[in-house]
């Protein structure tokens, strides 16, 4: 029986391995918990969510403006993201000739994979000067060109290959009979599209936003090299941001030196963290429900 | 001549099988000869597949299984806890309605199980490679590419070698589900002939739909309706002389 | 002209427009950085180190960075394929849906997800708690770590790609659970090299990670226990500096980055398909 055996000892290895694996998100959770709980002693939840006051050396450690910052910039990049994404996902899906579709295909691919900071380097050489030598004079302001805009803009590219992909592949996934009775009604194409294939496809849509969002909330080095990085709440898209995860890259190294500063930082990467769980966790629930409706 | 002079190969018992709550298998009790064909027939979807996969266990990997009633192998209850499944799947070997090679070449495909059962002097899993593919009659078609992707095989020719490798491990019998239904008709005909050759030394169970293809290859025949044996008998009194008069509508197509 | 033929005319503009502008945007990042980068690109930067001074102008190279990242990326690459490989094996080793399978891939769904600056932060504090220093080995881990889950994700949507029936054949000839997990990791094969290359690709060129647990040195890598420096960190400090001719350097430094990359997804592609030799469609 000594196959049997062995076959009983490697089944028991991998799914010990597996185990220990399934245990790295709910480390991360505990570490983060535990490291922010001194701040929890001295500040309530709504102080630091919703205080303004980023003083580390005086002792205060309000979030708002990183969370504000974080918001804007986000909001900005999936307003340019979700439309142009949508768009082009239809056109590759439904509109291109199969050739133009193969060749556009792997350079969307190809934009996934390029590493953040080669963004960033983008950002600082086009978008920064675009945005302070153009833009922003068309509205009458005057802005260094690290703000909100710039970091919408980089970070908006960035979340595009991901909604694009998603996209496709949901509006590949309509039978093509579907489409053939829709149009054999009479209908057009973007008929077809709007009242057909966006039905169907609707709550997976939703799922690759959501999942969009998420994947931009978590972005650091591209949008730390553009966007400012200066402590207030911006008033403007041509104001500087300092969203949380470039507070948390700016400062680990440092978290040392000042008291509780390590706590609040890591604070930051709890409150990051929870977002990002969430969206995620609501992504996969809206896509169980999708396979269960089929 | 009566197949069942010698003990029979399978002695099935009040056999009974529920997935998924469900009834399949209804109470069945049949004996498989020995070294015979045994055809199992009926409409579709009326178990044949499920008895077959039960006989050596395949049905373990469905969800929500349960039996009651037993599956005498030459005496042992192949359900029995103790036994060793690996090596009743050595003995009971199957063959599946569409090829089903593995990610191999022709050589590896066939000598997988020999591999895996611990055999693995060169020299035998050679000359029991090219005997196995002789058998099936793909010796002279492949062995010049021995090291090319199963996959590129027909589908005839994948079917063949399927039986191949299940007889390189030298089994005492193979279960064959509608072995012949994917493929075209000259296919067909030579792994049957394939089969009427190899029961000599093989109890056979092939499970058809096909009426004519089981009065070709029976010498006993098992007429299953509903998950329920109606009767079972020797080939030869069987077709002439159903006794249940679902058997006979059967026959002669008037159900099913 | 009706309503809908308007209609139609003016969607299918918008989403003309979209797609030019997107391929637009990829275009401009790729040659931005190829094109700066290949005017600041010179032999020294490739092989040799930083000479005193190079931050502020001076001479030398990016060799520490170059050798950094691939040792770091490669040994993260090794460590998280013998845990992943088990793993996503583990997944499927039973024909059945089951809850724990469900637990792992929701868990690690989970970790695909958090951002790689959470993972470097987690690692530096546990860092901190043992009184470890920053060093190509911590860079290893924590790149390790995160890729971890992306990997064992996408292998096992690859081997959920294979047809029942190989597992079928496999346990029909008397194979154990563990025998037919190889053949199917053999049926998977051209998946796996993908994940491999493509997780490299995510490893090498992502900063948050290691910008503290990596440390940086201008000198070559010569020991796991020492600070080393990577790419995309050296492309951030020479950014940073003043000096104009640094910041050309950066993008010198990106362009080598983005070769790295772009092989190893070429690769990729190539790889997969030579070893389709055998697989089963």
């Amino acid at each position: 029986m000594e196959r049997g055996n062995l076959d009983r000892w490697s089944i028991r290895f991998m799914s010990i391995i597996a185990f220990l694996t399934s245990l790295i998100a709910i480390i991360i959770a505990v570490v983060l918990i535990w490291k922010s709980f001194p701040l929890l002693q001295i500040s309530t939840i709504q102080e630091i969510v919703l205080g303004s006051i980023w003083q580390p050396l005086a002792g205060g450690f309000g979030f708002f403006p990183f969370i504000m910052g974080t918001i804007w910039v986000t909001l900005l990049a999936m307003g340019i993201a979700i439309p142009l994404g949508l768009f082009s996902a239809i056109f590759l899906a439904e509109y291109s000739p199969s050739h133009i579709r193969e060749s556009i295909k792997p350079l969307i691919d190809l934009l996934a994979g390029i590493p953040s900071v080669l963004f960033g380097l983008w950002g600082i050489l086009v978008i920064v000067p675009w945005v302070r030598d153009t833009i922003a004079p068309m509205w009458g302001v005057s802005t260094t060109g690290y703000c909100v805009l710039t970091g919408g803009i980089v970070l908006s590219i960035m979340v595009l290959p991901l909604i694009i992909s998603l996209s496709d592949e949901l509006f590949r996934t309509v039978p093509l009979d579907i489409r053939k009775a829709s149009l054999a009604l009479g209908a057009t194409k973007w008929q077809t599209v709007k009242y057909v294939l966006f039905r169907k496809t609707y709550p997976g849509l939703l799922a690759a936003i959501i999942l969009g969002f998420s994947r931009a909330f978590g972005e650091t080095m591209a949008v730390l090299m553009v966007v400012g990085n200066v402590a207030k709440v911006p008033t403007s898209v041509f104001d500087p941001a300092y969203p949380l995860t470039a507070l948390i890259a700016n400062n680990y190294g440092e978290m040392l030196s000042i008291p509780l500063f390590d706590s609040a930082i890591m604070m930051a990467a709890l409150i990051l963290f929870i977002i990002v769980v969430i969206f995620n966790i609501l992504s996969k629930m809206l896509l169980i429900r999708i396979q269960k409706a089929v | 001549m009566d197949p069942l002079k010698d003990d029979p190969y399978f002695d099935i018992r009040n056999f009974s099988l529920s997935l998924h709550k469900s009834k399949i298998l209804k109470n069945i009790s049949v004996k498989i000869p020995k070294n015979q064909i045994t055809v199992i027939i009926g409409p579709s979807g009326c178990g044949k597949s499920t008895l077959l996969n039960s006989m050596n266990r395949l049905i373990d990997l469905s969800e929500n299984l349960e039996t009651s009633g037993s599956i005498l192998l030459k005496g042992y209850d192949i359900f029995d806890p103790t036994v060793d499944i690996t090596e009743l799947r050595r003995k009971v070997g199957s063959i599946s309605q569409t090829p089903n090679p593995l990610p191999m070449s022709i050589f590896d495909n066939v000598a997988y199980g020999l591999k895996i059962h611990g055999i693995r002097d060169k020299a035998i899993t050679m000359s029991t490679v090219e005997s196995c593919l002789n058998k099936v009659g793909l010796w002279e078609e492949v062995k010049i590419r021995l090291d090319a992707p199963a996959s590129t095989l027909s589908i005839g020719q994948q079917q063949r070698l399927c039986i191949a490798r299940a007889l390189a491990i030298e089994p005492e019998a193979l279960l064959c589900d509608e072995a012949t239904s994917a493929l075209d008709p000259i296919s067909a005909h030579q792994i049957e002939s394939e089969l009427l050759l190899l029961k000599n030394n093989y109890t056979i169970v092939f499970v058809t739909h096909i009426l004519r293809q089981a009065k070709r290859l029976a010498d006993y025949v098992v007429f299953i309706y509903l998950g329920e044996i109606v009767e079972s008998g020797p080939a030869d009194t069987f077709f002439t002389e159903p006794k249940d008069p679902r058997t006979k509508a059967y026959i002669e197509g008037t159900f099913g | 002209m009706t309503i809908k033929s308007l209609e139609e005319y003016f969607f299918k503009i918008l989403m003309v427009v979209s797609i030019i502008i997107v391929l637009g945007g990829i275009l401009s990042v790729i040659f931005t950085v190829v094109m700066k980068g290949v005017s600041a690109l010179s032999l020294a930067m490739l092989i040799e180190s930083p000479h005193g001074g190079y931050y502020l102008g001076g001479g030398g190279g990016i060799l520490n960075a170059i050798l950094g990242s691939l040792y770091l990326a490669g040994g993260a690459i090794i460590l998280s394929i013998t845990l992943s490989l088990p793993v996503a094996m583990y997944l499927h080793q039973s024909t059945m849906k089951s809850r724990y399978a469900e637990y792992i891939r929701t868990s690690l769904d989970i970790a695909c997800g958090i951002p790689t600056i959470i993972y470097g932060a987690v690692v530096f504090t546990i860092m901190v708690l043992i009184g470890a220093r920053s060093s190509l080995f911590w860079g290893m881990i924590t790149v390790a770590i995160f890729i971890l889950p992306i990997m064992i994700r996408s292998m096992d949507e690859i081997m959920s790609q294979t047809p029942k029936k190989i597992k079928i054949a496999a346990f029909a000839l008397g194979s154990t659970r563990t025998e037919m997990l190889i053949v199917l990791v053999k049926q998977s094969f051209p998946g796996i090299v993908t994940a491999i290359l493509l997780a490299f690709g995510r490893g090498i060129g992502d900063a948050a990670s290691i910008l503290f647990t990596a440390g940086y040195s201008d000198s070559l890598p010569t020991s796991l226990f020492e600070p080393v420096a990577t790419l995309p960190l050296a492309i951030l400090f020479q950014i940073s500096s003043p000096y104009p001719i640094v910041q050309q350097r950066a993008y010198a430094s990106g362009l080598i980055l983005l070769v790295i990359v772009l092989t190893a997804s070429i690769a990729s592609r190539v790889l997969s398909k030579r070893f389709m030799k055998y697989v089963v469609k």
